[in-house]
């Protein structure tokens, strides 16, 4: 057993193992868990949690699935927080400054004060990602927010209301549909296949012996 | 960090690597792979499985823990549910809200349906988010949806169902098109060719991907489409029962809100189950790389309304795991570690096997090196090395951050610098290959109107799945049945609802003699642990 620690859920003392995730360390203490877990592994952005240690002034925020528990820990898990999504059809907007300008004009309040970015749980330049939006630069936006897991933190922190991880995305839709180039080797083979040219290729497959397909399999060439 | 041991063992891993670089590992016969399988692949235990009792595979084998589930009772039995008192009424209700549930909300949208969406957790807390490698699609000129095919079928041992795999790898193109006109941002070189790798078991590189996020920015796109044609999304809202008419046809199901403990009823004319897999049910108390609600409740819900399953014995173990630190234990570490040239090295610095096998082989192959004295200790159990320095040297400085950043985070989090030193790795409870079973249209063959897509679904990839092609099938699966429930709903007339078959299943496990304690679908793992 690795030593133990004391740490504050709710303001609560418990005495958890120290090798523990805030997460899990929960769970030992007796917690069933809905709210403020999801995919346990830091893809979902699910437990977005604030703490501070005890004797510090500093408060700040994680996931809770990917941090490790501290002595002196007082922890308080975010359940939902209010993001403020705006609704569009991504196929009547323009990938241009104005949609930023129309869609989260608040972006343009920002304070510069990178109090986001201090709160990001993925360690993102948020702040600078919110300049791009505002100078209507997307594809550089979208790069920048790219590992964003939407846990909210930085829109929790943020003095001018602002939504982050929703303008990110924006971005990344943008930058998807209307700015990366065109994959004309895609395009071509969903032509062909909608035109039928592998329709009797494929029902000849199928139609093939079990030990047919496996001499197949078994000496296929395989690209290098 | 690592143990005196651990350090050790590195030095081999480093001392051997220049040597390992110069060849490629030798790929094993279809002999010896069937001999590995047989010898150290978890579907080989016997101890794992158990015979299901009752309903339609009855005398069929599944693992211990799902058939426990299946031998349980419905919480409702017993209940008073008021049928006549529906809280939602809808042409479409898709139950989970993951990658399948959302592609078949947008397409049954789009096809003008009055859909719902209810999900136990959050819109979006499924495997699809989790997702890191890629997507598979032959779309580049030297490869075709036949070759795909073959890949496939071969890699899932020829017991695919040939109807089903035939969308998978037919419709491959086009949903990345899909995905790509809703704005997902895929790799790609600067003329717009898409960035595509191997995946084990894969003869041409058809792995699309989006770094190492590419389920999460598949899942936040389409989750962002979900929301913005404001289709409803009841959140925190479980289904714990289907319910049929008189006539047969499933019409709807109980819901029941996770916080309040009520229950809802919501009527619909058709219905997708899309609730994903089963990871959290641990079997053979493996570690699973699985988000917190994967406990196979579809499954069950189908199941005690009639609906078989096919191949729910065999089970996708992902090879790379982690092995350590333990507070990331069993969390995925992504097949394209691999693809990018990272190699599996045992303890004492040998390549023991193709690092690009598929994953029943990999995974084996881990386990019998472990077996044998040649993994290396970890506080809970063992691993092999997978030797990510590689990658820097392969691709280039900098190549780790750019292709897999999330990986690279996960480690540096607990110290671990993957470009400098390799990682520990053993095989993790990733998928279920099988699932409910349904024909090429996407509907269950026993129960009209029922319709599954994605995980909970049996035999789109046979006994073993490639990796690329689950992001895949969620898309394609969800898709159809989204459109294919739409055009159901306009043409079908319920009859009077009614939850009889929840009485007649307790009525066979009691002649059974199998009742188990507690109830099913498990809905959330019992993981609070408490002293008294």
């Amino acid at each position: 057993m690795s030593n133990m620690v004391n740490v504050y859920f709710y303001g609560k003392k418990y005495s958890v193992p120290g090798d523990l995730t805030i997460m899990t360390a929960m769970e030992y203490a007796g917690y069933s868990l809905k709210r403020g877990c999801g995919c346990r592994h830091g893809f979902c952005g699910a437990c977005a949690t604030i703490y501070r240690i005890k004797g510090k002034n500093e408060l700040k925020t994680c996931l809770a699935c990917q941090t490790q528990v501290q002595e002196g820990m007082y922890v308080a898990s975010i359940p939902f927080f209010p993001t403020d999504k705006r609704t569009y059809d991504i196929n009547e907007i323009k990938a241009d400054q104005r949609v930023m300008m129309e869609l989260y004009p608040e972006i343009y309040a920002c304070i510069g004060c990178n109090a986001c970015t201090k709160a990001c749980t993925q360690s993102l330049n948020v702040m600078q990602y919110i300049a791009y939006a505002q100078r209507g630069e997307l594809e550089k936006c979208a790069e920048e927010s790219f590992d964003c897991v939407g846990c909210g933190c930085c829109s929790v922190r943020c003095p001018a209301g602002i939504s982050h991880p929703m303008v990110g995305l924006l971005a990344r839709r943008l930058t998807g549909k209307y700015i990366a180039p065109e994959s004309k080797h895609l395009t071509e083979r969903v032509a062909e296949i909608n035109a039928g040219a592998y329709d009797e290729l494929i029902e000849a497959i199928m139609q093939k012996p079990i030990s047919e397909l496996q001499e197949l399999y078994n000496h296929r060439d395989i690209e290098k | 960090m690592f143990t005196p041991e651990m350090l050790a063992s590195i030095k081999k891993v480093e001392a051997t690597r220049a040597q390992r670089m110069s060849m490629e590992p030798r790929r094993m016969t279809a002999e010896e792979k069937s001999e590995l399988l047989k010898a150290y692949h978890p579907d080989y235990r016997e101890e794992g499985f158990k015979e299901i009792k009752i309903g339609p595979n009855k005398g069929q084998k599944a693992p211990v823990e799902l058939t426990d589930l299946l031998h349980s009772n419905s919480r409702l039995l017993g209940e008073n549910i008021d049928l006549s008192k529906i809280d939602y009424d809808v042409d479409v209700l898709v139950i989970g809200g993951g990658g399948a549930g959302c592609s078949a909300a947008i397409e049954a949208h789009e096809a003008g349906a009055n859909v719902m969406v209810v999900t136990k957790l959050r819109i979006g807390d499924a495997n699809t988010m989790m997702a890191e490698g890629g997507i598979q699609a032959a779309d580049k000129p030297n490869d075709s949806p036949v070759q795909h095919y073959l890949d496939a079928f071969g890699g899932g041992h020829f017991a695919a169902r040939p109807e089903l795999l035939r969308r998978l790898v037919m419709e491959a193109p086009d949903a990345i098109q899909w995905l790509n006109k809703l704005g997902v941002m895929f790799d790609k070189y600067d003329d717009g060719t898409m960035v595509t790798t191997h995946g084990g078991g894969t003869s041409r590189k058809r792995m699309h991907a989006c770094k190492d996020y590419s389920g999460a920015e598949i899942m936040r796109t389409v989750r962002d489409e979900v929301l913005n044609r404001k289709i409803p999304v009841v959140e925190f809202t479980s289904a714990v029962e289907l319910i049929k008419d008189d006539k047969g046809q499933v019409a709807g199901a109980v819901l029941l809100n996770m916080e309040t403990g009520d229950y809802l009823v919501a009527r619909a004319k058709t219905v997708i189950i899309a609730t994903g897999g089963a990871g959290r049910l641990h079997y053979q108390n493996f570690p699973t790389s699985n988000h917190y609600g994967a406990t196979a409740d579809g499954l069950v819900l189908g199941y005690r309304a009639g609906a078989p399953l096919l191949y729910q014995d065999t089970i996708q173990y992902h090879p790379t795991g982690v092995a350590y630190p333990s507070q990331i234990f069993g969390a995925l570490v992504t097949e394209k570690v691999r693809s990018l040239g990272a190699m599996l090295v045992n303890k004492d610095g040998e390549a023991y096997a193709h690092p690009l096998e598929t994953r029943d082989v990999s995974a084996s192959a881990i386990i019998r090196e472990c077996a044998n004295g040649r993994g290396v200790d970890t506080p809970l159990g063992s691993g092999v090395w997978l030797d990510t320095p590689m990658i820097e040297i392969l691709g280039g400085e900098g190549t780790i951050e750019k292709r897999i950043p999330a990986m690279l985070r996960m480690y540096l989090n607990y110290g671990i610098d993957m470009r400098k030193v390799p990682i520990l790795v053993y095989p993790t409870l990733h998928y279920q290959n099988g699932g409910l079973e349904i024909g090429g249209e996407g509907y269950t063959k026993a129960i009209p109107n029922l319709l599954v897509a994605g995980e909970a679904v049996g035999g789109i990839h046979g006994r073993n799945r490639l990796m690329g092609n689950s992001l895949l099938d969620i898309i394609v699966f969800g898709r159809n049945a989204g459109k294919a429930a739409a055009r159901r709903a306009a043409e079908t007339e319920l009859g009077t609802m009614n939850l009889d078959h929840i009485q007649a299943y307790a009525e066979e496990l009691e002649a059974a003699g199998v009742k188990q304690e507690g109830v099913s679908p498990l809905l959330l793992p019992n993981y609070a642990r408490h002293e008294r």
